[in-house]
């Protein structure tokens, strides 16, 4: 390592004789000057930081209110149209239907549509992500864990677009061909795919909660007689539950918000179905796929900036929850081996 | 029968590993196998041609990089400078620190759509617009999509990756270096600037590395905030459309005429974008462990 001496950066050193006491400080004024000015340029980026979050809720909420107030969007759309049944031509029901001569902006169908594809991305994803945490902390020797870990950090930086291509051009067609379903694209093959994008999370956050409980709990229950598996169903994963539960709020956060994968394999059509094997359009695929098209101030325009308002909102408390129950289960660890 | 359990479970999660090894082998085969043969130098260098049926992929690539240099520009000293505000500046405990750890955290969970919602509403019709009636008389110069917003809007997406790296490293670097320098009469800038950061280039360069692969590969962000479909020029100056790889990928897979005729070329650009994000995934990982690895032993 090179220290340099911080002395040298003012001529006047102990060794040159000044009249002044002054003089023998080691910082000239102007370098003082230098100082605070850096210190106000770095304590403005920390701020810039908060101030970044704070903005992405100002302007998306900014461009979401008009729904709530501005006449000439309400005349095409209020919160009742949002959320409650439409009166159409035969009785009632949810549409969602921005472009037509009465354009319909029923949130249902895009609701249920992302709801559908998480819960899939969830069932695959979390017992996938967890078992694999659990086998590398409790079973796996080191060398293979030296494999695992890398190769879920690749998975975790593979960019979404080639995932939702993946499941778009390879795995739509080898699920059609496997189960005969009637619709290529569905909420099943969309949610395989997004399970590769969630599991990274899941196993990274469950990895962390695992090798966080102290050992001396393993010792513990093996010292008893109790086997590996033993120890790691019935003492390690109690004790890291918090933090599993965690993986599991940030994935189902990642698996909402998602949209590339959405996108591309889901078929984008907005129906009222809970069936896994149709097709379904999702919030974010809604918005990535309008936005370019609509003009601004139209109520369309707006009402995309609602449903980004929501997906901040639900992703900003999911992520909120799942680490605070990170730092939790921390805390609570810590405490009890002290 | 206990013992019996007690395998099943340890087979349960043997079989989780297994399966994530298969979906992460098969993908990566996959695209290799049918991406190999048209990833040519041709391919590199030739723009689009028929339709984008023939041709290269270069203006994505020259887009790409012309976005990930000035992304990096934005985000690593505003990174840097947050990070070692809160590991040498703040102290330890304050709410301030507390306050910004916790917005980026929350950063990084919000969906990359959001940040284009928001590149949108902030920076092309708030701050792109206001520049062009301040400065242009209302001529549409600043307040439309392109290049630089796109790019911000990246930087913002890609900040916590560069602050954790950052702190990560920051903290890698022992306690007695900061005391030395503090004993010998140096200021707290001069303690960051001649002894903290130099000793944590390797971090910050992962932080860089890192955000750089995100932002070759991410979408959704830019789709519009200024990446075009297909442009006959290159992109020359802060107010221009560009193309983009990942976004090339997406417009190849769904928006083409001809699907079996883009195929080749759209297994090609997959596999180039796989092969940038991995080589730029692995050098990071790889100068991140060194990191930890000092960590664990200093």
């Amino acid at each position: 390592m090179k220290v340099t001496s911080p002395s040298h950066d003012s001529s006047s050193g102990p060794s040159t004789a000044s009249p002044h006491p002054a003089a023998h400080d080691l910082l000239g004024r102007r370098s003082r000057r230098l100082e605070a000015v850096i210190e106000v340029a770095i304590r403005a980026s920390a701020f810039g930081v908060i101030a970044a979050l704070l903005l992405i809720f100002v302007f998306i909420g900014k461009e979401a209110l008009p729904v709530f107030y501005s006449e000439e969007v309400r005349q095409e759309v209020d919160m009742r149209r949002l959320f409650l049944p439409l009166k159409l031509d035969g009785g009632s029901g949810f549409v969602w239907q921005p472009v037509a001569t009465v354009p319909k902006y029923s949130l249902l169908p895009l609701f249920l549509g992302t709801l559908k594809a998480t819960v899939v991305a969830l069932v695959i994803s979390v017992p996938i992500g967890i078992g694999t945490a659990v086998f590398c902390s409790e079973f796996a020797p080191q060398w293979l864990r030296e494999i695992v870990k890398p190769v879920v950090e690749l998975l975790a930086g593979i960019p979404s677009v080639v995932i939702g291509f993946f499941a778009l051009m390879v795995l739509a067609s080898w699920l059609q061909s496997a189960f005969g379903w009637g619709v290529r694209l569905n909420a099943i093959t969309a949610g395989i795919g997004l399970s590769l994008a969630v599991i990274p999370i899941v196993f990274t956050v469950a990895e962390d909660a695992l090798t966080a409980v102290p050992s001396s709990y393993r010792d513990g229950s093996l010292a008893l007689g109790a086997s590996t598996a033993q120890t790691a169903w019935r003492v390690v994963l109690p004790a890291a539950l918090p933090g599993i539960f965690a993986a599991c709020v940030l994935g189902f956060g990642r698996a909402f918000g998602e949209t590339m994968i959405v996108l591309m394999a889901s078929g984008n059509a907005a129906t009222m179905s809970l069936d896994p094997t149709q097709s379904f359009r999702s919030f974010s695929a809604t918005i990535a796929a309008e936005m370019a098209e609509v003009s601004r101030g139209s109520a369309h325009y707006h009402v995309l900036f609602f449903i980004g308002a929501l997906l901040f909102v639900l992703t900003f408390l999911a992520n909120f929850f799942g680490h605070w129950y990170v730092s939790r289960l921390r805390a609570k660890l810590q405490g009890k081996t002290r | 029968m206990r013992w019996l359990k007690s395998i099943s479970f340890g087979a349960i999660c043997a079989l989780a590993t297994t399966i994530i090894l298969a979906m992460v082998a098969i993908l990566i085969g996959d695209v290799v196998w049918y991406g190999r043969e048209r990833l040519t130098f041709e391919f590199i260098t030739a723009r689009p041609r028929m339709g984008i049926t023939e041709g290269g992929v270069f203006p994505a690539i020259v887009g790409t990089v012309f976005l990930v240099v000035l992304m990096t520009i934005a985000v690593v000293p505003l990174g840097v400078a947050t990070a070692v505000y809160l590991n040498e500046y703040a102290r330890r405990d304050s709410k301030l620190v507390l306050a910004v750890r916790l917005a980026i955290q929350n950063l990084a969970g919000v969906p990359a759509i959001v940040f284009g919602l928001f590149g949108c509403g902030f920076f092309i019709l708030f701050i792109g617009r206001g520049i062009d009636v301040a400065g242009f008389g209302g001529r549409l110069v600043f307040g439309q999509p392109c290049i630089l917003w796109a790019s911000l809007t990246m930087a913002l997406l890609t900040l916590p990756t560069v602050v954790v790296a950052t702190e990560e490293a920051l903290r890698a670097v022992p306690q007695v270096y900061r005391e030395a320098a503090c004993a010998l009469g140096a200021t707290r800038w001069q303690v960051v600037s001649r002894i903290v950061l130099p000793q944590s280039v390797g971090g910050i360069l992962t932080g860089a590395i890192l955000a750089v692969s995100r932002g070759t590969g991410e979408v959704a962000p830019i789709m519009f905030t200024g990446v075009a479909y297909l442009l006959p020029y290159l992109p020359d100056k802060l107010t221009s459309q560009f193309m983009h790889l990942g976004y090339h990928i997406y417009v190849l897979a769904t928006q083409s005429p001809n699907v079996e005729a883009t195929r080749p070329l759209l297994y090609s650009s997959v596999l180039l974008l796989l092969i940038l994000t991995f080589a730029l995934n692995l050098t990071g990982i790889l100068i991140r462990s060194r990191i930890r690895r000092r960590l664990r032993t200093g």
